[in-house]
């Protein structure tokens, strides 16, 4: 975990500094903005990371030593198929066309987008496809 | 290992190739004018044969690093293709190899900066007292320059996609015909002339190869640059940045005549007031 | 149903079980990153194949002075197409949306993406983004025309008007997050789902790439999404962000694009560099020469490509030339380690020219080139004389298509039994190569000089007696060798489909855990795991004698890892 942290923070030290420099060579706005966004994309995940990386033991793929047998048990539930992800996409897609080609489409739009997210929601509370 | 009898004489081969590289490189730069000109325009104004001479700079400089990197890569791929099975030693890192190939790199990128910065310094280096001043305004299609004694040459060159020559204005014989399309901005040649670059609707280019410059004409922004033609001529020009349709035709050429030249050009024109008032953007 | 999987400790009798929908049912409702990632393969390389088609249409039209095969404004459609196509619809998703998402969770080890229906979500956000732009062409008035990137104010609704650039703002928008929430998903598996022993630094360089190019498009990606809805609020809204005339600022749009644009140009090639460091070291039997070296110049050239965003913007004369000129020169560095290493990887090496590997070393050349003039487009001054001419579209072809599709291709032919299980025709392969490589050459060679000459870019026709008919037809004439060359690809598909030579689960001897799995995987990947002691488990599991040397080549190095087994020397 620690890398990870360190990596992000990296992230956010690097465009801190580019955008100091930046800010104080040109005075121009719109950059530094975007420099000043991209140190805080790096530091929040960064620190939160970094945090917790000094509260727990390192994980079995933190350790160059561990066996495959240290990391045994459930890695996690992962979903054999579903078809929600299609139905919201569909969804979005016909909401997007609508404002090119009438907005009798958010109709059907928003149809799908409502269905798939009670969908997507029930599946994941049963634990199974609807 | 079957190579080892091979590498003295392949480095000293690599040796001699380095040695006529730099040779080379250095005739070329001790030649001062015979710089051969690698494809590109020596450049027809002051500013832009400076940006000729980086140019040649940085190109040979390509050249060598390419080549070298370039038969490192094709002498390993045919040195080290399979010849039997043995199986090659495993090694991964050289810590020293590494670093001088991390150091050397920056040594020559800081030394490409330190010659960018010169250049662009003097290219980019605007006089406070210019003999001309001529405003230029790029538009949907064409182009219009605006003297300071109200004369306008301006031509669209959509309506009238061949207006050869400074459109209708009498100025000098132009020749070859490809190089006068679009209309014509006249200049006088061994003065600096400074360019008010403007644009009346999108961005466009204003781009004169043979003087090694391009400078976008934008909604909302005046730039400033100077030139100084070295001689009397004709050079073809053209917008570079795409502005729509009629992208392709948005041509225009600059003549350079002898300072006298220019100013009997300049009084025999009539004034006219300009169509767009110059407190345009 | 969902499932809980466990790690695979130990050799499992009967690999998991896995019923599921068959045919175009699980086409729609897999969550399976391995469905997904075979859907975005397909559906880039079929937008490839369109753009490649534009791309012929355009040479055919500039091979000789005023062309008349297609008129201004379809000219226009098409060169914009051309790039919007091969940017967002090609390059981009067949790397991260593709190979990432098929090699990602098999290298680190994973059952499947961290978060499974948001990686179908993206996959279908891409396909409605792809359609979206494509169906630009059917709509009055046509696709959008201003180049792939649409600068303000000639995007604007008074020079652009009709709604095939609403349809083209709209597309970018769905890809966009496409991109980003594959992004996202790509930064948690990488960070959560490795295997015990896959330490960060025992990643495959591949799957580095990945996560840098993943941390970019988190970077950038939302920065175009916003820029493009600006400019949709500013052609339907009555805003005047982009516009002089409601006091609003265009350049801001250039700003905001290429701080999108840059970082973008990485996004397209870091995945692709990936590539060629899985293949130079398997085909050389070596490890990656310089690993952490290479991890370090992945994260440098994705931190630099973000401060460079400017570098585009030169010749507008308001922005700050040392600053970006130097970042952007900077780029050479990091850049030329990688160089340097893959070269040390094949040094002493034993090299099998593969298919693979014969695209990976034409991606070094193209690649090398398309680098040396990319130093010196970043020095201002030789910018101002080369910008937006053909000087500049042979450098970005000669890095994109070298990476894009040489590295591309070479990643394809690469993980090919992989995905299928079952052989390619070796033949058939080098004449693609062979075929693409000269095309290569030829069509972008002559652009140099083109450019060089003064011919600027997006022109739909140019007037005679300029001296550039004769680049151009070479020019064009390479680009039919490049379009001839992948109907020896479409051929080897063919022939692959019908005549099945059977692969194996590792054809090449290579070294990253993907190699572990059946070909083609099985649903959740694995039924055992070796451990994992190097960069390279597959080949430690295989070679227990040829252990990694830590330093040096003449033996006296440390082995890596602990428990190795004898030394071979």
């Amino acid at each position: 975990m620690r890398i990870e942290a360190l990596f992000l923070i990296g992230v956010a030290a690097f465009f801190g500094l580019v955008g100091l420099i930046y800010w104080f060579w040109g005075y121009e706005q719109s950059g530094t903005a975007m420099l000043l966004g991209t140190t805080l994309l790096g530091l929040l995940p960064g620190t939160y990371y970094f945090w917790w990386s000094r509260r727990m033991k390192p994980r079995p793929e933190d350790r160059s030593d561990a066996s495959i047998e240290d990391g045994a048990g459930v890695i996690g539930s992962f979903p054999d198929s579903s078809v929600w992800p299609f139905v919201l996409g569909m969804g979005l897609f016909l909401v997007v066309l609508s404002i090119v080609f009438g907005l009798w489409l958010l109709a059907p739009g928003f149809a799908l987008v409502i269905s798939a997210a009670v969908g997507v929601t029930v599946e994941s509370r049963r634990g199974g496809t609807v | 290992m079957t190579d080892e009898p091979l590498r003295p004489a392949l480095t000293g081969r690599r040796r001699r190739g380095a040695l006529v590289l730099v040779g080379v490189a250095l005739s070329l730069l001790l030649g001062g004018c015979q710089v051969p000109d690698f494809f590109g325009f020596r450049g027809a104004t002051k500013q832009g044969h400076d940006e000729f001479l980086l140019y040649v700079g940085t190109f040979i400089a390509a050249l060598v690093v390419g080549g070298f990197v370039g038969l490192l890569i094709l002498f390993a791929v045919v040195r080290y293709r399979r010849r039997n099975e043995e199986m090659p030693k495993q090694f991964q890192y050289h810590i020293a190899l590494e670093l001088t190939y991390t150091v050397v790199p920056i040594i020559i990128v800081l030394i490409l900066f330190g010659f960018t910065v010169i250049t662009e310094n003097r290219v980019d280096a605007v006089t406070p007292k210019p003999n001309l001043t001529v405003d230029v305004y790029a538009f949907q299609w064409g182009w219009e320059f605006d003297y300071p004694n109200h004369v306008v040459v301006r031509a669209e060159t959509t309506t009238d996609p061949d207006p050869v020559g400074p459109e209708g204005l009498s100025g000098p014989q132009c020749s070859p015909a490809a190089w006068c399309l679009g209309p014509g901005l006249i200049l006088p040649s061994g003065e600096t002339t400074q360019i008010n670059l403007r644009s009346r609707d999108v961005v466009h280019g204003f781009f004169v190869p043979e003087f090694n410059f391009s400078r976008y004409a934008q909604p909302g922004v005046l730039n400033q640059f100077d030139f100084t033609v070295i001689k009397p001529g004709v050079f073809r020009a053209q917008c570079t940045q795409f502005c729509g349709l009629y992208h392709s035709l948005m041509l225009f050429h600059v003549v350079a005549m002898p300072p006298t030249q220019f100013q009997t050009w300049l009084t025999a024109q009539e004034p006219t007031t300009s169509l767009n008032t110059k407190a345009a953007p | 149903m969902t499932t809980l999987v466990e790690r695979p400790v130990v050799h499992a009798e009967h690999p998991e079980h896995h019923e599921g929908p068959t045919g175009l049912l699980k086409w729609m409702t897999s969550t399976d990153h391995k469905v997904i990632g075979m859907n975005y393969i397909v559906t880039s390389l079929v937008m490839f194949f369109f753009a490649g088609i534009m791309a012929l249409v355009i040479r055919t039209q500039l091979t000789v002075p005023s062309g008349a095969v297609v008129s201004n404004q379809q000219f226009n459609e098409l060169f914009t197409m051309h790039g919007s196509l091969m940017l967002y619809l090609f390059a981009g998703p067949f790397a991260f949306g593709g190979l990432a998402n098929y090699i990602v969770p098999l290298q680190v080890g994973a059952p499947d993406m961290a978060f499974p229906r948001l990686n179908a979500l993206s996959y279908w956000l891409y396909l409605s983004g792809s359609i979206t732009m494509m169906l630009g062409f059917m709509v009055a008035g046509g696709a959008a025309a201003f180049g792939w990137v649409a600068y303000a104010p000639l995007s604007e609704a008074t020079f652009s008007p009709g709604s095939g650039p609403d349809l083209w703002i709209l597309a970018l928008a769905l890809t966009g997050f496409s991109a980003i929430f594959t992004g996202v998903n790509l930064v948690t598996t990488i960070f959560y789902l490795r295997a015990p022993g896959m330490t960060m630094f025992r990643m495959p360089i591949f799957t580095w790439n990945m996560l840098v190019t993943a941390i970019l498009i988190l970077i950038a990606f939302p920065v175009l999404t916003a820029a493009v809805v600006m400019l949709f609020c500013d052609r339907h809204f009555g805003t005047h962000i982009y516009t002089v005339q409601g006091g609003g600022v265009p350049v801001l749009y250039q700003n905001l694009f290429w701080f999108f644009g840059h970082p973008e140009v990485y996004i397209l090639a870091l995945p692709y560099f990936g590539i060629a460091t899985e293949v130079i070291p398997v085909f050389s039997r070596k490890p990656l020469f310089g690993y952490k070296g290479m991890a370090f110049a992945t994260m440098s050239i994705a931190a630099l490509s973000t401060g460079v965003w400017a570098h585009h913007m030169f010749t507008t004369g308001t922005v700050l030339l040392p600053f970006f000129s130097l970042l952007s020169l900077l780029i050479a560095v990091p850049t030329g380690i990688k160089f340097f290493n893959w070269i040390g990887t094949m040094w002493r090496g034993s090299i099998v020219f593969g298919t693979p590997m014969l695209f990976s070393i034409g991606f070094l050349f193209a690649f090398l080139m398309g680098g040396l003039t990319g130093v010196m487009l970043a020095s201002p001054p030789i910018d101002f004389v080369t910008h937006d001419t053909y000087f500049v579209v042979a450098h970005f072809h000669q890095v994109l298509f070298g990476s894009a599709v040489f590295a591309g291709f070479s990643g394809l032919y690469f993980w090919y039994p992989k995905f299928f299980g079952r052989m390619y025709n070796e033949t058939l392969g080098k004449l693609h190569f062979w075929f693409l490589f000269i095309g290569f050459w030829v069509t972008f060679m002559p652009q140099y000089e083109l450019g060089l000459k003064g011919m600027p870019r997006r022109v739909a026709t140019y007037p005679a007696g300029l001296g550039w008919q004769n680049l151009n037809i070479v020019s064009t004439v390479g680009a039919f060798i490049i379009g001839f060359s992948f109907v020896f690809f479409l051929v080897n598909l063919w022939v692959s489909w019908r005549k099945p030579v059977p692969a194996g689960d590792n054809p090449w001897d290579a070294h990253a855990l993907e190699w572990f799995a059946t070909s083609p995987p099985v649903h959740h990947n694995f039924t055992k795991l070796p451990p994992v002691r190097s960069e390279r488990p597959v080949w430690d599991f295989h070679h227990p004698d040829a252990r990694t040397i830590e330093h040096g080549h003449n033996g006296h190095g440390q082995l890596v890892g602990t428990g190795a087994g004898p030394r071979q020397d």
